[in-house]
């Protein structure tokens, strides 16, 4: 039976990925949903992002020493001002190993 | 620039963001292993479902005796989010035929989506863009397989103290670094933020398509009715 599942699931997680780009037509989009549609990143990884950094494995507030916060600020300013992808992981995760192994 | 050349791109613009793939493949392995699933129902999944955290949510839920129900709804609400990137995607993807788009579906993950977008909107001329999410969706689907094997096979070859989770918000970070720069983003980043750090124990993880509906909505407000930019 969980081959059964699997295929589901496989196909419910395609579906979610093809629907949109095989049934919208970008002509009927009107120009106010197109400019919502430029907040996609904004809105959907924030909500990867958070929980990740300020809340633990069970879903509560993670204490303000822990070393993931600071690393992420960190993160958040060097990423802000280099304007650099790589820049803003490296600086993020070399902080936290700072924190935790140094501190 | 030739089909090949836009690939190689692609290839290129992943590849820092690919980090967290290869610890998180691998977590999913031991993790799937650990609660007694297959080495072959892990792999399979990895190339059926291609999708992290609805694998491991699923693999979970099937091992507790959840409802198929169950384990299938958690699977959608997981992955909504990729219906609002295929609504944003289809804007360049349209013209394309049957099975390219198949294709490019099935290797859409955030990164790739957030990548190629970027190179989708600065070559809005460029006959060949495709290529670019074939290289982002590949080289990622790739590297996936490949850490699910890794943690089959090694089990956890990543100690856990190096804080390799970590690299997942920071990649996600990464990705929306330069609109932290621009007011309205911002706003809407922090709207989808806090939203989900309060709805983060609701079911299903349902936290994620939340947060981006309200703030959505919200974007949409900042654009009718104030009509800066």
């Amino acid at each position: 039976m969980i081959w059964f599942w699997i295929s589901v699931a496989g196909l419910v997680t395609f579906l979610t990925r093809y629907s949109m780009i095989a049934f919208i037509d970008p002509e009927t989009l009107n120009t106010n949903l197109k400019k919502v549609l430029n907040y996609v990143p904004s809105a959907v990884f924030p909500a990867l992002i958070f929980p990740a950094v300020f809340l633990d494995k069970k879903g509560f507030f993670v204490n303000i020493d822990n070393p993931q916060i600071w690393a992420f600020c960190i993160a958040v300013i060097v990423g802000y001002f280099f304007k650099n992808i790589i820049l803003t992981i490296v600086s993020g995760l070399i902080s936290f190993w700072i924190l935790t192994f140094c501190l | 620039m030739s089909k090949i050349e836009v690939f190689k791109q692609g290839f290129l613009d992943v590849i820092p963001l690919t980090i967290p793939v290869i610890p998180f493949g691998i977590i999913y392995g031991v993790t799937a292993t650990e609660i007694g699933l297959s080495p072959m129902i892990i792999f399979v999944m990895s190339f059926v479902i291609f999708a992290g955290s609805s694998q491991i949510a699923f693999s979970q839920l099937f091992i507790a005796g959840a409802c198929p129900l169950v384990m299938i709804t958690s699977v959608a609400v997981i992955n909504s989010r990729h219906l609002l990137y295929g609504a944003v995607l289809s804007q360049y993807l349209n013209k394309l035929n049957y099975y390219w788009r198949v294709l490019l579906s099935y290797l859409m993950t955030d990164q790739a989506f957030s990548v190629s977008l970027s190179y989708f909107k600065k070559n809005k001329k460029n006959y060949n863009s495709h290529f670019h999410m074939l290289g982002s969706g590949f080289t990622l689907w790739f590297l996936w397989q490949i850490s699910t094997l890794l943690g089959i096979v090694l089990g956890n070859i990543v100690p856990e103290q190096l804080g390799l989770e970590f690299t997942i918000p920071l990649t996600f970070l990464s990705l929306i670094i330069l609109e932290l720069r621009k007011l309205n983003h911002l706003i809407i980043i922090m709207i989808s933020g806090v939203t989900s750090l309060f709805s983060y124990s609701f079911p299903y993880k349902i936290y994620i398509i939340i947060s981006a509906l309200l703030s959505l909505s919200a974007a949409y407000i900042l654009i009718t009715k104030f009509k800066k930019k």
